[in-house]
């Protein structure tokens, strides 16, 4: 039996996980998936900032477009830091396409005008 | 050769620089910060007192009545906000009535107009939220609150106006005697000065040392206060004091001229650089107000600082001259800064006793004005606003402090090289947030014009960096 | 004349202007002190909103660009770069910009979104020296996500809001040692969500009973130290930590900012530290309605669209159809609620079911939530769970208020 807490959504729900992988304390079905992945290949959502030109902020913030191996999150931030867009720049638009291997794409989450 | 070099721009440094550049003697101030107004002129109670407390025949009596009185001259001159709002000194017991009608007595033989012994009900309708507790106040209306860092930066801009040169970041590391006067060593080389004046504040006494035989110790009284938000600015209309004791004036509650509540300060021996505040001390400020004024709200607090007082445990200011034309202006505790307008005036008597020639300059110029966007009318902001855009974006939005006025502090003859500086320059991070909102913007507007990155500006004194490094750095961040 | 004037272009005055729009208003206008729309949502480049409102997880920028993008399609008039000095009582609005010069606009109707700002270090009253490194954790959120600087390497982090929470994990990522977080009360004042993914993720301890009882360093922060307090939150001698580190981050709690609502004359409910509302967000001044932040603190921008949408309808309502009628009741917080939301409610004015948001004063385990009317209880609600970091939320049919009159209460009973 493993105990943890669903980040899936911030009801923050106190799941239990038995040895058959059946899921308890879970208001809803994305906690299930969320506790059998988080115990054994964890993923998260990377949120941080590329390098920006000709905008009026010198960084624009960017995410990764679906979750990513947990253990990856530290190459995935190497990774940003080689990464320099100029702007203009639109949510959504990609700023790196399948990040470390991991066929998923980093993508911008902010309209910066030139 | 320079005439005259003053060590230390705190506003005794000031004051004595603004009085001699009347004259048409050259003056260099040495200020070892990066600022003016840093160190104990920064951090005390704001307070212009009327002049009861000195012993009679004092020089602290003369220059506290006279200072008190050209201090308000002064500010009214050079835009410097100020009130003369009036003081009174509480009294709790039968003995401290006692003491009111010593201090009134003194009061009465140092000069000191209008003092009046008050009844408690006299005390409170003039003040509804004294306690109920006071028998009796004394009454003070000539006593005042000012901006310190606003009046010493105002001393300091009119020097430099009137030709005095300023020298920041140069700490004087020794003095030698020569024919025509002083050499002066500092961090940043020597200087050849004919008279040297000794402004150093808390560090006067090893100043002396440089010059003289040792005479006096300063023994460092460190202060910690409360700053309140405006909402309890009107808490009091006037200075309220308890009576004062061998430690000191003892704690006050008080207006400021930006609106706000001062409560403070204890009186604990310390270091000479030890500005920190204790949660002891705090307690026990918190604690003594409330028997003045028991409806202080301390939940409205927005800052605590502490300063440090130049004490000597002599009852006078150390002014004299130690050694040929060099001049003490030391040991300045409180009144210091009622007095430093008198002080100075004193210390340019004392340089001609010395044989330092005062001849008028016919073009000194003693006007100072700054736009104040808060206190402007619709009409002005708007015809302002038109005028230069800058004034019409706001950066602090607690004081209402606009881009425009700080870029034009940049264009004074004291420009900032730091946030606080700007925030005594300007008021921008006086405010309820503390620069939680306009510091990021404050940095940005610095690192503009002073042509450095963001990472080296500057809190405060030279060290005090905001910023660490650019995010990105790749593997040396890690 | 405006028919309605937002102060505040963040995410409680885009969803009011777009209700409002929506509910029929043409003449809008959305004053923003900043040089562009979506608040704080800017500088909040994590994830996690929108989950209530769009199904779906957004970082702040694209949930501030949805809305954004709505408001597009409205006619609402924007000034950016404008700041509101002041709202007079009979509705003239005082603003300055660059652009915009100084202005003076009158409005029908008025919706304050101002938000709130943090609790800063004098707020709290920590002793010690006063050096650079000791930031609220907005302000280090500012430098590290849109300026693009850290402020700090070994951080400690006092106060367990979730702003300090997503701050212990973005700094962490971009390279600093977090080394400890510090919460005073014995609950963490974030989301369980941000505990699990912020702090457990990256190994970083939090200290619940603790508090910072000293900043030393002169120039620049060099340590604080960090006791443990008793039940009445005050330092206990000897259980002192002492922590290297060059940054103390402040997550101390926000604070509605009603400088404008002061000058105003509306009345200030003093546990929300907002403008006391009715039912529909409107305040004591007639035509003047408030959502978001501003009135009440909240942990999650969905609830604030929410309430926003429903004081841009009801600003809508009163312009096209007059002031709203009808005796109030006053809600009472009960046994472990410190505030409600509204703080009275006029039945008259409601179709079916209104909205009590509330917060409770400490941590309960399964309890039921109750409404009553004197002895008389008018309806429960079960929870597994109350805590005073997480807001709550009931829906009351309008018809369990006929006969009542004066007050109802909103009280907790653990089961």
């Amino acid at each position: 039996m493993r105990e943890l807490v669903c980040i899936v959504c911030p009801r923050g729900c106190h799941m239990k996980v038995d040895d058959e992988w059946n899921v308890t304390g879970n208001t809803c079905p994305r906690g299930a998936e969320y506790a059998r992945a988080e115990l054994t290949h964890p993923t998260r959502v990377l949120t941080s900032t590329v390098r920006l030109e000709g905008g009026r902020y010198p960084r624009c913030p960017v995410k990764t477009a679906a979750p990513v191996p947990k253990e990856l999150l530290p190459r995935v931030m190497a990774a940003l830091d080689e990464v320099t867009l100029r702007a203009p720049v639109h949510v959504g638009q990609t700023v790196l396409e399948d990040v470390c291997g991991t066929g998923v794409a980093v993508v911008a989450t902010r309209e910066l005008t030139a | 050769m320079t005439d005259v070099v003053i060590i230390g721009c705190g506003v005794i440094g000031a004051a004595a620089a603004m009085e001699l550049s009347r004259y048409r003697a050259s003056v260099l101030i040495l200020e070892r910060e990066n600022d003016v107004a840093v160190g104990t002129t920064k951090a005390n109670s704001a307070v212009l007192h009327a002049g009861y407390d000195p012993k009679p025949g004092t020089l602290m009596a003369r220059l506290n009545v006279r200072g008190n009185r050209l201090a308000m001259e002064y500010c009214e001159a050079l835009d410097v906000p100020y009130k003369r709002c009036g003081s009174l000194v509480l009294a709790f017991s039968e003995k401290e009535v006692g003491t009111l009608r010593e201090l009134l007595d003194r009061g009465v033989k140092n000069g000191v107009p209008g003092l009046e012994i008050l009844t408690g009900d006299e005390a409170r309708r003039r003040e509804p939220e004294l306690a109920d507790t006071v028998l009796a106040a004394l009454w003070a209306p000539t006593a005042g609150i000012v901006s310190p860092w606003e009046m010493c930066l105002a001393f300091a801009e009119t020097a430099v106006k009137n030709g005095a040169e300023l020298r920041l970041n140069t700490e004087v590391t020794g003095l030698e005697k020569t024919e025509s006067g002083w050499r002066v060593r500092t961090n940043r080389g020597d200087v050849e000065a004919r008279y040297v004046v000794n402004a150093a504040g808390v560090e006067s006494d090893l100043v002396h040392d440089m010059a003289a035989h040792h005479a006096f110790d300063v023994k460092p009284s460190r202060g910690e206060y409360y700053l309140l938000d405006k909402a309890e600015g009107n808490r009091v209309g006037t200075v309220v004091f308890q009576c004062p004791s061998e430690r000191g004036k003892g704690v006050l509650v008080s207006p400021t001229v930006h609106g706000n509540l001062i409560v403070g300060p204890n009186a604990e021996p310390s270091a000479r650089e030890d500005i920190s505040t204790t949660a002891q001390g705090l307690d026990f400020v918190r604690e003594t107000a409330k028997l003045s004024v028991p409806g202080v709200d301390f939940s409205k607090s927005i800052r605590n600082f502490a300063g440090v007082r130049a004490n000597t445990g002599h009852d006078d200011f150390v002014i004299s001259v130690p050694a040929p034309h060099f001049v003490d202006l030391a040991g300045i505790c409180s009144p210091g800064l009622t007095s430093a307008p008198a002080i100075g005036e004193y210390a340019a008597e004392l340089l001609a006793g010395e044989g330092l020639s005062l001849e008028k300059k016919e073009d000194f110029v003693f006007t100072r004005k700054r736009i104040r966007f808060q206190e402007l009318s619709p009409e002005a902001r708007a015809e302002l606003v038109a005028k230069d855009p800058a004034y019409g974006r706001v950066i602090c939005r607690c004081e209402t402090v606009t881009e425009g006025e700080i870029r034009a502090s940049f264009d004074t003859p004291i420009p900032p090289v730091s946030v606080d500086g700007v925030k005594r320059r300007v008021n921008a991070g006086m405010g309820r947030c503390q620069g939680g909102f306009c510091g990021p913007r404050v940095v940005e507007i610095l690192s503009e014009k002073l042509g450095v990155a963001p990472g080296e500006v500057v809190k405060d004194r030279a060290g005090m960096k905001i910023l660490v490094n650019e995010t990105k750095g790749g593997g040396e961040n890690v | 004349m405006y028919d309605l004037i937002v102060v505040g272009g963040g995410p409680a005055g885009l969803a009011a202007a777009c209700s409002a729009w929506d509910s029929g208003l043409r003449s809008i206008l959305i004053v923003e002190r900043d040089r562009e729309l979506g608040g704080i949502l800017n500088q909040c480049i994590h994830n996690g909103f929108g989950l209530t409102y769009f199904k779906e997880e957004l970082t702040g920028p694209e949930y501030a660009h949805r809305f954004v993008e709505l408001l597009s399609k409205t006619g609402v008039e924007v000034r950016t770069d404008t700041m509101v000095l002041e709202i007079t009582g009979d509705l003239r609005i005082h603003m300055t910009g660059p652009e915009t010069g100084y202005r003076v606009e009158e409005a029908r109707s008025v919706i304050l979104a101002m938000g709130c700002r943090e609790r800063t270090r004098g707020a709290i009253g920590i002793p010690g020296y006063r050096p650079a490194g000791v930031f609220t954790a907005g302000a280090a959120q500012r430098y590290v996500n849109v300026e693009g600087w850290l402020p700090g390497k070994r951080v400690v982090i006092l106060g367990s809001g979730d702003i300090g929470l997503i701050m212990a994990r973005r700094m962490t990522l971009e390279g600093a040692k977090v080394l400890a977080c510090v919460e005073v009360m014995p609950y963490s004042g974030g989301l369980t969500r941000n505990i699990v993914q912020c702090l457990e993720d990256y190994d970083i301890p939090l200290y619940l009973s603790h508090t910072v009882t000293d900043i030393r360093g002169r120039d620049r922060v060099e340590q604080v130290v960090v006791s443990e307090v008793d039940e009445r939150r005050r330092p206990i001698p000897g259980t002192e930590m002492v922590f290297d580190c060059d940054t103390l981050l402040l997550s101390v709690g926000l604070i509605p900012e009603n400088e404008l609502t002061q000058s105003a004359g509306i009345r200030i409910d003093p546990r929300t530290k907002g403008p006391e509302v009715f039912e529909n967000m409107e305040t004591s001044l007639p035509g003047v309605f408030s959502c978001g932040n501003v009135t009440h603190v909240h942990d999650l921008v969905d609830f604030v669209t929410q309430e926003s949408q429903r004081a841009g309808a009801a600003a809508a309502k009163y312009v096209l159809n007059g002031p709203a009628a009808g005796e109030s009741i006053a809600l009472r917080n009960g046994n472990g609620v410190s505030y409600t939301v509204p703080q009275r409610v006029r039945p008259e004015n409601v179709e079916k079911v209104f909205n009590v948001f509330f917060r409770v004063n400490r941590i309960f385990g399964p309890s039921r939530i109750v409404v009553s009317a004197g002895e008389r209880e008018l309806c429960r609600f079960k929870r597994d769970r109350l805590a005073p970091g997480e807001m709550e939320n009931i829906t009351v049919p309008v018809k369990l208020l006929e006969g009542v009159a004066g007050e109802i209460t909103v009280s907790v009973k653990e089961a």
